[in-house]
């Protein structure tokens, strides 16, 4: 059953609450990627808040995220210190020196980090390790696996992707953040990937596609890929980069860059908020 | 110390014995399991056995994401391609998280003879000693494999174990007192040390006799543990004899010689030389390419005998 109406402008409304925090906190320390924390807010932010049945951090049982793609720590932050796994306030304290949140995700200071990230094509594979695990161990946890378009030209990606159609633990799900555009340029200046679907279905994946900041339709694509269990299963989400902030849409520029203040003012227009919030 | 058994084949069967005592215990391989001998573990237990196909990467990368999920991944490849292709997820992943993952570097040293200088391991210690929290674990013979095997089991966290191809005599009775950390004095002697880890222990036994001949009283420790080292023994070694020996099947620099010189600098300076391999080998048999290398009992010896000398 899809999501309610009134459900899905909840977790919009959350988003929009997500993204004006970023954007304030990322200001505030100067450093940080602001892009593709942007085009995967819908993304995280429903696993996070409607998917995944995380009852505490570290629980055994629960569901597990894998941010392959590290650099959107900020957005998985968010979506932590929204279930409560450490107080809204310290989100202030990104990047800086003595902090738990770190530049890229670290599991072993950040409550709620279910693994390291930052180099990156390695989180598939740590995905699928957790979901054999699971299946071992004959818990119904799902694994989900969130990756960067820019990362998969990273060859670790396509050897753990063998792997997981041989293996097939049943609970894994992979998801492409496929914003197109990379820290030099875009995918297609950079590296092209041509036709993705097709890439992942010759390595024997189902794949489903969806707007990555549809909410009611990532959502389905979620459940839909629950029920598949013949083959691992990859949800290529259409994002865009910098989404809902005019001038960071779609611009490689803004994979990592600090904001201005005359940037944050705009951005703080654009998203209903206000600069000295 | 006549009986020759394979390190790989003590190797198999430890990982078997493991597997009946510990069901958390799963083992993955990069295509090299009838080599490493983890097929040993894979016939006995294929659910838990993962062979994922030529993807070092891949393998060690799903090691931590077993190992996050509460159970033990034995890793299985050779020793240069764990320090070469896999380095990424042991540093980023293994070793920043501190994951309970014991890496298994089959064929180190020159033990894969006739493959060539491609498929010998000179530099993995130096990586993986440098590595915060890893421990590293460089076996000597049969006994000792299954000793190490089941200690790195019941220690939580990750160790580097240094295996070797190669039938080595076996040095230790079945009830020898195997613990990480603890070097192991085989013979007493006060006119040097002779510190040995791996294949080279029975080489410094050797050469310990060729010297003795000669009225010279060689202490000889087998170091397997190269980090956290033995401070404690390299100590007593450096105050008993006054001169120290390394060998070791490795780069000169980087491995066992270079940590013992790092501990004693800067606790009791005494000469140290370090005998290790000097540049990348050739195929060949593997006696051979050693003695070429230098690493052969003689060559230890005459080289002991060299140090004792008044400067």
């Amino acid at each position: 059953m899809g999501l309610s109406e009134e459900r899905v402008r909840e977790l919009s409304a959350l988003c929009l609450s997500f993204r004006r925090e970023l954007i304030r906190i990322l200001h505030t320390i100067q450093t940080g990627h602001p892009g593709g924390s942007l085009s995967a807010t819908e993304i995280i932010t429903t696993l996070y808040q409607e998917k995944m049945s995380v009852p505490s951090a570290g629980d055994p049982d629960r569901d597990r995220f894998v941010l392959s793609k590290g650099h959107a720590a900020p957005m998985l932050y968010l979506n932590l210190a929204e279930k409560g796994f450490f107080p809204k306030e310290d989100l202030a304290t990104l990047r800086q020196a003595g902090s738990f949140l770190q530049g890229h995700p670290c599991a072993h200071k950040t409550p709620g980090v279910d693994v390291s990230s930052g180099p990156l094509g390695l989180g598939l594979s740590v995905g699928l390790g957790m979901a054999l695990s699971g299946k071992l161990q004959k818990k119904d946890y799902t694994v989900y696996v969130l990756l960067g378009d820019g990362e998969l030209q990273e060859g670790g990606c396509w050897e753990a992707a063998m792997a997981a159609a041989k293996y097939d633990p049943g609970n894994l799900i992979a998801i492409v953040d496929h914003n197109g555009v990379q820290l030099d340029g875009t995918n297609d200046e950079i590296m092209p990937l041509f036709d993705l679907a097709a890439k992942f279905r010759s390595f024997h994946w189902e794949v489903l596609t969806c707007n990555g900041h549809d909410i009611a339709a990532f959502s389905d694509a979620v459940d839909r890929a629950k029920t598949i269990k013949e083959k691992p299963v990859v949800i290529i989400c259409e994002t865009v980069k910098g989404k809902g902030i005019s001038f960071m849409e779609g611009k490689n520029t803004w994979h990592g860059k600090p904001i201005s203040d005359e940037d944050y003012q705009l951005a703080m227009e654009q998203l209903g908020g206000t600069a000295d919030e | 110390m006549s009986e020759k058994i394979a390190i790989r084949d003590a190797f198999g069967a430890a990982l078997k014995k493991l597997g009946e005592q510990n069901e958390k215990v799963v083992v993955l391989d990069a295509d090299v399991g009838s080599s490493s001998k983890s097929i040993v573990f894979g016939k006995a237990f294929p659910e838990r056995y993962f062979n994922v196909g030529i993807a070092e990467l891949n393998m060690t990368a799903m090691s931590a994401g077993f190992a996050l999920s509460g159970m033990i991944p034995f890793v299985n490849t050779f020793a240069t391609f764990i320090t070469t292709r896999a380095l990424d997820p042991v540093v980023s992943l293994i070793a920043y998280d501190h994951l309970n993952v014991k890496l298994c570097g089959a064929y180190s040293g020159l033990s894969d003879s006739y493959d060539g200088a491609s498929h010998h391991s000179l530099t993995d210690i130096a990586c993986v000693r440098s590595l915060p929290g890893m421990t590293v674990i460089v076996v000597s013979d049969a006994v000792e494999t299954e000793k190490a095997v089941f200690a790195a089991t019941k220690l939580n966290g990750p160790v580097y174990l240094r295996l070797s191809r190669a039938p080595v005599p076996v040095i230790y009775p079945q009830d020898m007192d195997f613990k990480i950390g603890k070097g192991i004095v085989l013979r007493e002697g006060s006119d040097i040390a002779i510190l040995a880890t791996g294949y080279m222990v029975h080489k410094a036994l050797d050469a310990a006799k060729i010297l003795e001949a000669k009225g010279i009283q060689a202490r000889v420790a087998d170091i397997h543990t190269i980090r956290p080292i033995d401070r404690k023994l390299l100590l007593e070694s450096a105050k008993k004899c006054g001169r120290i020996l390394t060998v070791e099947e490795h780069h000169k620099d980087g491995g066992l010689g270079s940590s013992v010189c790092e501990v004693l600098s800067e606790t009791c300076p005494v000469p140290v030389c370090r005998m290790g391999i000097e540049d990348f080998s050739e195929s060949g048999d593997y006696e051979q390419i050693l003695k070429k290398a230098g690493l052969d009992s003689e060559t230890i010896a005459a080289k002991a005998e060299m140090l004792i000398q008044p400067f």
